[in-house]
């Protein structure tokens, strides 16, 4: 008997403090005490959408920051098409074209398989280009970086 | 009544004023008939004329340069399509009746049967252009008036090269500028 009134009354203080801490945050959606740095916005809310970035016609080559990293696209591909029909970008970076089209040639690893062995053509796991290659916009970076490339990468400070 | 009567007696007497009357009705007659013959030219010319066989370009020119662009200048079909000079674009009217006939016997009729085509009619296109030199592009874009301080560096480099010299015209170099591309396998300089 007596545990029986030691549990309801812990039970019922119990639920007393959650339905004050309810109250308390009646917004139980919200933000969920998370802020963004692309702006604060209630989850029933929707925000109003950022303006475009621009992507510039052309820009001078972009500098890598890792070894390995595909490198930015400098240029707009407004419209290029890859489908199975065609690949626009191979128009001017196939080595057949390149060096008509000015363009630089892709590496011999877009030849290669996943076991390695290298085709005679572009390999099917790099024919979507744009899934590894990007153009840059011009964006300032959200929050400061201190971010440094590897050191083979750097360029020559001392002259 | 009165005044209907003397009109018409004037034209029926041989007089300097009757002659002139008649020649100037001709004039006014033939005014009107080129004008009707002309709009008719121009009326097939829109767009809804076109995307009633061609519905499927009619939407992908849609996410195109031509079609919405910074300055909010546009190119329909007939602009590249129909040559504005006035014998070319007879001839190409007369070419068009043929498309009739295709049409009758529904050599596009399917979205199967128009990608299986697509690449014959793409071919088409370009031994056109190439053969008139993209007269239809040179009315909008005129190459003597492109400030190449004003283009990207890939831009100059291909016109102030191939362009230039004549060896290359437009469509050699910008295939697909309005619309998705055929099966490129076996077009030249492509890949
Ligand atoms: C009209 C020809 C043309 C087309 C089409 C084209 N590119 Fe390029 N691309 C170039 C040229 C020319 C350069 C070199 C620019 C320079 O030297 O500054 C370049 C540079 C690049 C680079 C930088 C290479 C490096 O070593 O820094 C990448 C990556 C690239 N393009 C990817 C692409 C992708 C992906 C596509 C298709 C979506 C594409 N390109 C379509 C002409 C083209
Ligand atoms: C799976 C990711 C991936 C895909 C897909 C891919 N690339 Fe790359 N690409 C890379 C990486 C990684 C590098 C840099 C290292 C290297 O050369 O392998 C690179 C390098 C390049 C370079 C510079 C080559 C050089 O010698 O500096 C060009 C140009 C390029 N890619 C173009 C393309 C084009 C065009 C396509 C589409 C046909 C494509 N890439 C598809 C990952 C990719
Ligand atoms: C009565 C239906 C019809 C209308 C309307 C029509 N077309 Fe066509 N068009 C066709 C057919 C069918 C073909 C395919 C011809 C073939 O298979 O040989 C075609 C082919 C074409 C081609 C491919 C090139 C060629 O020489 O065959 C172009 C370009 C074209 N049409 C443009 C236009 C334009 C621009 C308009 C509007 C001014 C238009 N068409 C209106 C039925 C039509
Ligand atoms: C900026 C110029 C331009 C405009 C605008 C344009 N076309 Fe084309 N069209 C071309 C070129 C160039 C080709 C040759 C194939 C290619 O490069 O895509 C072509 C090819 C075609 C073909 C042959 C089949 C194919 O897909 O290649 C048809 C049909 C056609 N156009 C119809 C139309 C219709 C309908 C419109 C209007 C909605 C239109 N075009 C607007 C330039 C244009
Ligand atoms: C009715 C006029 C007109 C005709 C005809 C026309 N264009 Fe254009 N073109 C334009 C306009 C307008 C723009 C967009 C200019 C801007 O705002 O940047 C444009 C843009 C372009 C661009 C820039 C593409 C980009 O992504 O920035 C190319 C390339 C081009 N046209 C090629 C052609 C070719 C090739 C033809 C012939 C098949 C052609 N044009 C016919 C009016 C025309
Ligand atoms: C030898 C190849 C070649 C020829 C021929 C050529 N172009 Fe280009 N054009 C290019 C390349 C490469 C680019 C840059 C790639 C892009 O914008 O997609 C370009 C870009 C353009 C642009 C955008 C310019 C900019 O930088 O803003 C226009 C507009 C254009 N071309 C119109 C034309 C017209 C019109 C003709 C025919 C009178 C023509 N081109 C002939 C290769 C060529």
């Amino acid at each position: 008997m007596k545990h029986k009134i030691i549990f309801t009354s812990l039970f019922s203080t119990a639920i007393l403090m959650a339905s004050t801490w309810a109250t308390a945050n009646d917004n139980p959606g919200g933000i969920g005490g998370v802020h963004s740095l692309r702006g604060d916005a209630e989850l029933e809310q929707t925000r109003p959408a950022d303006p475009l970035k621009k992507v510039s016609r052309q820009v001078s080559k972009l500098d890598n920051n890792f070894v390995g990293q595909p490198p930015m696209i400098p240029h707009h591909i407004r419209n290029y098409e890859i489908s199975m029909n065609a690949n626009k970008c191979l128009s001017c970076h196939s080595w057949k074209q390149a060096k008509e089209s000015g363009a630089v040639k892709i590496s011999v690893t877009h030849y290669q398989n996943r076991s390695d062995q290298i085709l005679s053509d572009v390999s099917p796991r790099r024919y979507f280009c744009v899934q590894c290659h990007v153009p840059q916009v011009d964006a300032k970076p959200l929050i400061k970086n201190d971010f440094k490339e590897v050191e083979s990468l750097r360029p020559n400070s001392n002259d | 009544m009165a005044l209907l009567k003397s009109f018409f007696k004037r034209l029926t007497s041989p007089s300097k004023a009757a002659l002139g009357i008649v020649l100037f009705m001709g004039f006014i007659g033939g005014l009107l008939f080129w004008g009707a013959f002309n709009t008719g030219m121009e009326a097939t010319n829109t767009e809804e004329f076109c995307s009633g066989c061609h519905a499927p370009i009619v939407l992908e020119i849609q996410e195109t340069i031509h079609y919405s662009n910074r300055s909010g200048v546009r190119a329909i079909c007939s602009d590249c399509h129909v040559p504005h000079n006035w014998t070319d674009k007879i001839v190409r009217k007369v070419q068009a009746s043929k498309e009739l006939v295709a049409f009758a016997m529904g050599t596009i009729s399917t979205t199967e049967k128009f990608q299986a085509r697509r690449a014959h009619l793409a071919e088409r296109e370009w031994k056109r252009m190439k053969d008139n030199n993209s007269q239809e592009c040179r009315n909008c874009h005129e190459f003597a008036f492109m400030d190449f301080s004003e283009q990207a560096p890939r831009s100059v480099k291909q016109h102030s090269t191939a362009l230039a010299s004549g060896d290359k015209t437009c469509v050699d170099c910008h295939k697909g500028i309005a619309h998705k591309l055929p099966d490129m396998k076996n077009v030249e300089n492509w890949q």
